[in-house]
């Protein structure tokens, strides 16, 4: 009993850190370790914005240099110049991908989310099956089935639309598995709960445990439109009005040496969106976090 | 008061281990189908887009594994004949096989473990801590070409930063072929994988951490756990099997087709085959040789293992999955 007592005056002290174990001393170390391991994952991210702000006679220095002398946006005017000489303007690049990328995040959520709560929570015939469906398709990979694919859409007459852009990549069986193997981990008696308050499947999924599971939400976001703005459009799209930003890109940043500068400026300008949803998303992640306290 | 008349009968036959009559089976599925319509209601929108770019094309690629199917003419049945070419009479499957081995070492076991590891230090940090970190190792894998600047690094001439540093210092006196000389192209390839390796995986699990119920740790200290490696197999990894099976399917999908990003490095195919891997070959048959029943055969190989690996880890695993 006085043990006990004790445990809780530690464990009183220890909340003032936030933390129910773990040394100062431990917290430093792990703080140095990820900080070196840290170093190699973002080098060659921030070679590459240091390489897209460099005049072109930096770029062909030798030693090459870590830093830029003379830094110029001279990379992104030139892969703005040759950007606007383009048949279609810019702007509807940006706009196809924005729109596609938009419609397949909502979609993406929604249709996973509605999906997984039957599969995670409720007994009903054929829950076992669909699920043992999900993840044997994960595991299928798409090399040999891209071409069946074509042709299912090709019958469906969606080729060169947006729908053969957007369609096949609602439902995928990554945002299902996610969801559900977030949703089994919350509690049935809330959903019981919920069930003798009268309402229905839809409401308790979306009132009662989406707000629960934030963390899996915004993860499932940051997929989903980090998939989306990156779709090239490949052999589904051929009019040049529909294709989307990543594919005018590379073809901007495909020609070689000449443009090395517009080639790093091009993937900087590419990379700003998913990051800043990845942001946004981890700091509501965080936020509520810092409020579950209130949660009973 | 029907339903629970079923219900009885079918307790009451369980407990007697005695096989159901079929036509009962049959009426209390459909009972229950209907019981549960809300369910199905939610599941349709998926299942329908599911059914027709997912499930259709794979069960017809499948079959296609046996057919000559050159992507002109209709596809012609063949039987084994593509599975036995691919075993006897292929030397290059057999380089991509041992190379997939290797590459799935490191980016299936080494990585789970190296993500899951990472996560969880991230998640001993100070908040404010938690989303930079968790930015800085998910970064490479937030776009999907950008370990095209490794391409800069490792460059053949002098100008690759890595080249250029080796010289500078005379550890070298002639640039390295770290993209084409066979020694290398392995290693290189894997450090990559292993770069762009922090993927879905990893944000499940750190999301998972976020889930836990922060009253268990609570617990733990009364308890009297005393350090965070207790705190860490006593309470966190117990309570996230569902995320932790997440991450490693996705981990499995990942490790056996790698492919695209030796590919992008060192070209299709790499020099000698050094870096082919299955998933290589598929796409060298499949999308250059347009002999698609023979790469369909090669991907029908790589799902076989897929499954088994799924299978192992979910028996690994089990003891955390409810």
């Amino acid at each position: 009993m006085a043990k006990k007592k004790k445990n809780i005056e530690q464990l009183k002290v220890k909340d003032k850190r936030k933390r129910t174990a773990g040394s100062l001393g431990g917290d430093i170390f792990i703080f140095i370790f990820l900080c070196l391991l840290g170093i190699f994952m973002v080098f060659p991210l921030y070679y590459a914005i240091i390489q897209s702000f460099k005049p072109i006679e930096e770029l062909f220095v030798f030693p090459p240099k870590l830093y830029v002398l003379r830094p110029t946006l001279r990379n992104y005017s030139d892969m703005f110049k040759v950007a606007s000489g383009l048949w279609v303007p810019l702007s509807r690049y940006i706009f196809n991908s924005a729109f596609i990328t938009v419609i397949i995040s909502v979609a993406n959520i929604f249709v996973c989310c509605c999906a997984a709560f039957p599969l995670a929570k409720c007994k009903f015939p054929g829950n076992a099956i669909i699920n043992k469906i999900v993840v044997t398709a994960l595991l299928f990979t798409s090399s040999a089935m891209w071409i069946i694919q074509f042709l299912v859409m090709a019958v469906m007459g969606i080729i060169d639309t947006y729908f053969a852009l957007i369609l096949p990549n609602i439902a995928t069986s990554m945002g299902l598995f996610l969801m559900r193997q977030s949703m089994v981990t919350i509690h049935d008696s809330m959903i019981e709960a919920a069930k003798v308050d009268g309402a229905g499947l839809f409401r308790i999924c979306w009132t009662i445990v989406m707000p629960n599971l934030k963390p899996a939400l915004m993860t499932l976001l940051i997929f989903a439109f980090q998939g989306a703005w990156n779709i090239q459009g490949g052999s589904l799209i051929y009019s040049e009005e529909l294709k989307t930003l990543p594919t005018i890109m590379n073809q901007i940043a495909a020609s070689g040496i000449a443009r090395q500068g517009v080639t790093f400026a091009t993937a900087v300008i590419l990379m700003i969106p998913p990051l800043l949803v990845f942001i946004i998303a981890q700091n509501n992640v965080m936020e509520t976090m810092a409020n579950s306290g209130i949660k009973d | 008061m029907s339903e629970e008349k079923i219900v009885t009968a079918e307790t009451t036959t369980a407990e007697k281990g005695k096989p159901i009559n079929k036509q009962s089976k049959w009426k209390y599925t459909w009972h229950m189908m209907k019981l549960n319509a809300g369910c199905y209601g939610l599941l349709a929108p998926f299942m329908v887009l599911f059914l027709i770019f997912i499930i259709i094309p794979v069960c017809i690629s499948l079959p296609i594994g046996f057919t000559n199917f050159n992507m002109v003419q209709l596809p012609k049945f063949v039987g084994l004949s593509n599975f036995y070419t691919l075993f006897l009479n292929d030397d290059i499957f057999m380089i991509a096989v041992r190379n997939t081995l290797v590459f799935a070492i490191f980016t299936g076991p080494f990585s789970y473990v190296l993500s899951f590891f990472i996560a969880w230090l991230i998640n001993e940090m100070h908040p404010k801590l938690k989303t930079f970190f968790t930015f800085v190792f998910y970064a490479p894998s937030m776009t999907p070409s950008v370990y095209i600047i490794w391409q800069l690094f490792l460059s053949g001439d002098s100008y690759g930063f890595i080249n250029s540093i080796l010289l500078d210092l005379g550890f070298i006196n002639s640039p390295t072929q770290w993209l084409t000389d066979t020694k290398y192209i392995l290693g290189v390839v894997i450090v990559v994988q292993l770069w762009i390796s922090m993927g879905a995986g990893f944000l499940a699990i750190r999301a998972g951490f976020q889930n836990i119920d922060k009253s268990m740790y609570e617990a733990g200290a009364i308890e009297g756990i005393k350090n965070r490696w207790q705190e860490l197999f006593l309470i966190t990894i117990p309570s996230m099997g569902p995320q932790l099976l997440f991450a490693a399917v996705t981990q499995i999908s990942a490790a056996f087709t790698v492919g695209a990003v030796g590919q992008a490095l060192v070209g299709l195919p790499s020099t000698d085959y050094a870096a082919h891997t299955i998933m290589n070959h598929a796409t060298d048959y499949g999308t250059i040789r347009y002999e698609m029943g023979y790469a369909c055969a090669i991907c029908f190989i790589l799902f076989a293992a897929m499954l088994l690996a799924n299978k192992f880890i979910t028996w690994l695993l089990g003891k955390y999955l409810d």
